[in-house]
């Protein structure tokens, strides 16, 4: 059977992959594409423009098709349909055959016909080339504007944002944003939410005229007043692809779309229509869920199979420039059948509503704004028809008093429920994999794709993977170790409201047994980085790892490495040369580390306090090498030498790593600075990493080199140094309290739900409200720092630690055995 | 031939050179012996003070702790972790280390080692 597919967007290509999977025969597939990058996630197009490449985007390699057998032919248009030879030919000429025919040509931007739209600088928001155009273009922008207020408008606007037009006015058209979505009270709050955010939005604003020479300078409406924008993104609806169904006289709709059956056919036996292209009862659906179901569907009706297309539910989800907004069942029903909930909270930006039946009993739809937490659930509510609580308001606002119902949410829904819309995947298809194993949210969306489409649903399906644990009487708790049955973040928090100053304090009032390797470093981290006191302390000392114990990285053959801290890699003559005797004094292997110091390998553990004397003699503290804490903060140059540098990226670096020095955290932490956009010091590879512009300095966070290098993130522009300072007080802070144990911040980012967005919300817009308390809590360890090298050569006590023998503490180990390379020593090979 | 190896008790450090809830370690003749002074517990342990996965001397330095009921320590370069009791790895290896009687007597640690490691 030959089965030609026009059009390789999100629903062309689950159709394929659908097909792939469902067909037991071998199928003769051919995909035509206009555009010339195979299938990318259309949903997730705004992230490009926040460090996702084309490729993070793609939704299968050119290769998965090759191994499924499927010809993948992109930037080939199909110009015509011959539906009594049954063939299609190609822009470049191709003829071919059909048995069956699917367009999947899906919809372009729908583009009001205003005077001046051909003008440069206005574009619409569809594809990575029109990505690609906007880019180009908003360096030279400074104001922008987007017509349309709907769900594509305000994700339009983010884009905006994160090109770095932050002046950016939002048009719509109707009297609310999201007209189709959201009521009037909804949109007012979400309006003076978006507004806190720095978009400028105008509802009930037609435009008349785009005015400009040969680019746009301006826009004018019918009321009369005038904009002066230099860049427009039109993203006002979309408009189904039909031209080639039309040309082949296919049955369209009055406004469009090319009319299919329940089966997905259209008014010819042999060709099928899906995804946005198609006109099912009168409507267009432009979300990827329905559209996947009718991929779905065409596949059963190729098949044979029995499967309808019943309509959809267009209930959505989504983080708007970090604002949370749903719509669920019916959201505006009103009338003598239904009753309205409403909460709202101006003050934080929330907007609930829920629409019930008449006897309270039914929950029929709703909205949220600000806070959608329950969505998933709401939803699940509303499809399946459970019943509501005796107070239904407790479903927006939680039980207040009494008995909280805790997990019930997941475990009353039905094993029918839709869990993943995206991938109509069941709650009993995702308990039923739990109980046969799959006991992580990754395992399960490799085996039943649930989450992996939008991914609202993964916080839903990670409830029902620890519910499902806990039925079967597994322990799912993400605790410490055996010792202590919380997470780093919950014993952080009762370390710090009990003033627990010990590890052995910590064991005594939150654990049980006598501790061991994973929890004692774990305690005294968390010790370390609430009270910031010397750890080696209170018996601290023991509590620690080696290393820590110690002061210094140990190394192969049993001798420790010795590491000054260096503040951005800036260092007199004077001082190298101190550097130089001490190694030469004590014979060390010398290297120059990757964090723009100087490593010295091969001490004695007894020698330690005498080398350290001599160091803090001439001025050098610890670099605290040997701890979860910060390591350097890398410059370039900057601009006191440099020809392009912009800023002092040295003096900056400098007071930075002077300011974090000693602190530690459930990692070690990376610093970086550059004086230009030449990134000399590859600070984007840092847990923080900062870089001059213009204006000030960007400010990335959560990137790391490592096994897995990831590239940090823009969290914020053009900050004066000041800001740039109180928001790495703020983001490493939050790091610190929320971090699993020994996770840097990529991986802890990777985790965080909501993601840059959520923490940008925390650290730049202070959502949570704790900023200044983050803030105060840096500056106590701040304040707290003392270098605990010169603190232990200074006591006696801790001294005396610093020998290999007890009983001998001037003998060295004699089993310590070095050869030598290159004119210095190393260490010998492990026996 | 029955060839009987005479055992010694041998003072090893005064108490106080052992930190709380850690070691140290003790030359005694050629041999490095990690003693440690497990407080939580209220109990002493003795153990040889190399690493016998890469032949480090390092397990004075390590971590003490119990997994379950059974005193343990974890060597600083790769946390294996070693039954303070029998010496038995508790990593899942095959390697274990030797283990010391000990005694504390009026504030004074000693071992109980055999004559020939003197």
């Amino acid at each position: 059977m030959k089965i030609i597919i026009v059009g390789n967007g999100m629903v062309g290509y689950k159709f394929c992959e659908k097909l792939v999977a469902k067909s037991e025969v071998h199928l003769d597939l051919t995909v035509f594409g206009e555009e010339i990058r195979p299938a990318y996630d259309r949903v997730h197009l705004s992230e490009f423009f926040s460090g996702k490449s084309a490729e993070d985007l793609q939704l299968a390699p050119t290769s998965w098709y090759t191994e499924q057998g499927i010809v993948l032919i992109v930037g080939d248009p199909i110009l015509a349909i011959n539906r009594k030879e049954k063939t299609v030919s190609s822009h470049s000429g191709l003829t071919m055959a059909y048995d069956y025919l699917v367009l999947a040509t899906g919809s372009s931007a729908f583009v009001p016909p205003i005077p001046g739209v051909e003008k440069e600088g206005v574009f619409i928001y569809r594809t990575i080339e029109d990505l690609e155009m906007m880019q180009a273009w908003a360096p030279k922008a400074k104001t922008g504007a987007v017509i349309g207020g709907g769900l594509l408008g305000l994700e339009a606007a983010k884009a905006m944002i994160d090109l770095g037009v932050t002046n950016t006015h939002v048009i719509e058209f109707a009297p609310r944003l999201m007209p189709r979505q959201i009521d009037d009270a909804g949109s007012s709050v979400l309006k003076s939410k978006l507004e806190t955010l720095g978009l400028s939005i105008h509802t009930s604003k037609n435009t008349t005229e785009i005015v400009g020479e040969s680019a746009i300078s301006g826009m004018r409406f019918q009321d009369e007043s005038t904009l002066n924008v230099d860049m427009l993104v039109i993203s006002a609806g979309i408009k189904p692809r039909d031209e080639l169904a039309i040309a082949a006289q296919l049955n369209v709709g009055p406004r469009g779309g090319i009319v299919v059956n329940q089966q997905m056919f259209t008014s010819d036996p042999a060709i099928l229509a899906i995804g946005e292209c198609a006109l099912f009862e009168g409507m267009i659906f432009g979300l990827v869920a329905p559209g996947y179901e009718m991929a779905e569907v065409a596949v059963a009706s190729i098949l044979g199979t029995e499967k309808v297309f019943l309509g959809f539910d267009m209930s959505t989800k989504l983080k708007l420039i970090g604002v949370d907004v749903a719509s669920f069942g019916d959201p505006f029903i009103a009338g003598s059948e239904a009753r309205s909930i409403v909460f709202e909270d101006k003050n934080k930006g929330i907007y609930k509503r829920i629409n019930i039946s008449k006897d309270g009993k039914e929950l029929l739809g709703g909205i949220l704004i600000g806070d959608a937490e329950q969505y998933n659930l709401l939803l699940q509510t509303c499809k399946n028809k459970v019943v509501l609580p005796p107070n239904p308001e407790d479903v927006i606002l939680g039980s207040r008093g009494g008995e909280s119902d805790g997990g019930a949410g997941v475990t009353s829904l039905p094993d029918e429920a839709v869990i993943c819309s995206c991938e109509a995947v069941t709650k009993g298809e995702i308990c039923g994999h739990v109980i046969d194993g799959a006991v992580s949210i990754e395992e399960i969306k490799k085996c039943t794709k649930a989450g992996t489409g939008c991914g609202g649903c993964v916080p839903m399906v990670k409830d029902l993977v620890n519910y499902t644990l806990k039925s079967q009487g597994i322990y799912v708790r993400n605790v410490i170790c055996e010792h202590f049955a919380y997470s780093r973040q919950e014993l952080l928090d009762l370390v710090r409201l009990q003033d627990l100053r010990s590890y052995d304090a910590v064991l005594t009032a939150h654990g049980n047994g006598d501790g061991c390797e994973t929890c004692k470093p774990l305690v005294s981290s968390i010790l370390a980085s609430l009270w910031n006191e010397l750890i080696l302390d209170k018996g601290n000392d023991t509590a620690q790892d080696s290393n820590d114990r110690f002061l210094a990285n140990i190394q192969k053959g049993g001798t420790y490495s010795v590491v000054p801290r260096i503040p951005g890699g800036e260092i007199t003559p004077d001082k190298l040369i101190v550097i130089g005797q001490v190694a030469k004094e004590f014979n060390l292997y010398t290297k120059i580390t990757g964090g723009q110091r100087i490593d010295l390998f091969g001490a004695h553990l007894s020698d330690l306090p005498i080398i350290w004397e001599q160091l803090i003699a001439a001025g050098f503290e610890s670099g605290h090498a040997y701890g979860k804490a910060l390591r350097t903060v890398k410059s370039c140059v900057g601009s006191t030498w440099c020809r392009f540098g912009l800023h002092d990226s040295v003096s900056f670096a400098i007071q930075i790593e002077e300011r974090y020095r000693g602190i530690r955290a459930p990692h070690k932490i990376k610093g970086g600075v550059s004086g230009c956009i030449r990134e000399c010091a590859e600070a984007q590879s840092k847990d923080f990493g900062i870089i001059a512009t213009e204006k000030g300095w960007n400010l990335h966070v959560c990137g790391n080199g490592g096994s897995k290098p990831q590239h940090a993130l823009l969290l914020a522009s053009d900050l004066d140094s000041e800001t740039c300072i109180r928001f790495i007080d703020r983001f490493l802070m939050f790091y610190i309290k929320t971090a699993d144990p020994l996770t840097r911040t990529a991986t802890w980012l990777n985790k965080l739900d909501g993601g840059m967005d959520y923490l940008r919300n925390v650290v730049v817009n202070d959502s949570l409200g704790i900023g200044s308390e983050l803030e105060s809590e840096m500056q106590s360890l701040v304040d707290n720092y003392v270098c605990e090298w010169k603190a232990a050569v200074e006591n006696p006590e801790f001294r005396k630690r610093f020998s290999h023998f007890v009983n001998a503490p001037e003998e060295k180990d004699p089993t310590v055995q070095f050869d030598e390379l290159r004119y210095q020593k190393k260490a010998q090979a492990w026996k | 031939m029955v060839e009987t190896t005479k055992q010694h008790w041998i003072l090893a450090c005064p108490t106080h050179d052992v930190p709380e809830n850690g070691g140290v370690c003790v030359k005694v003749g050629d041999q490095q012996i990690a003693i440690f002074n497990f407080t939580r517990r209220g109990e002493w342990y003795a153990t040889q003070n190399e690493c016998p996965h890469r032949h480090q001397m390092a397990l004075s330095r390590g971590m003490i702790g119990s997994a379950g009921e059974e005193p343990k320590v974890a060597c600083p370069f790769h946390k294996k972790t070693f039954s303070l009791k029998s010496g038995e790895c508790l990593s899942g290896d095959e390697c274990s280390i030797a283990t010391y009687p000990v005694e504390v007597r009026e504030g004074n640690v000693f071992l109980l080692i055999d004559s020939h490691e003197l």
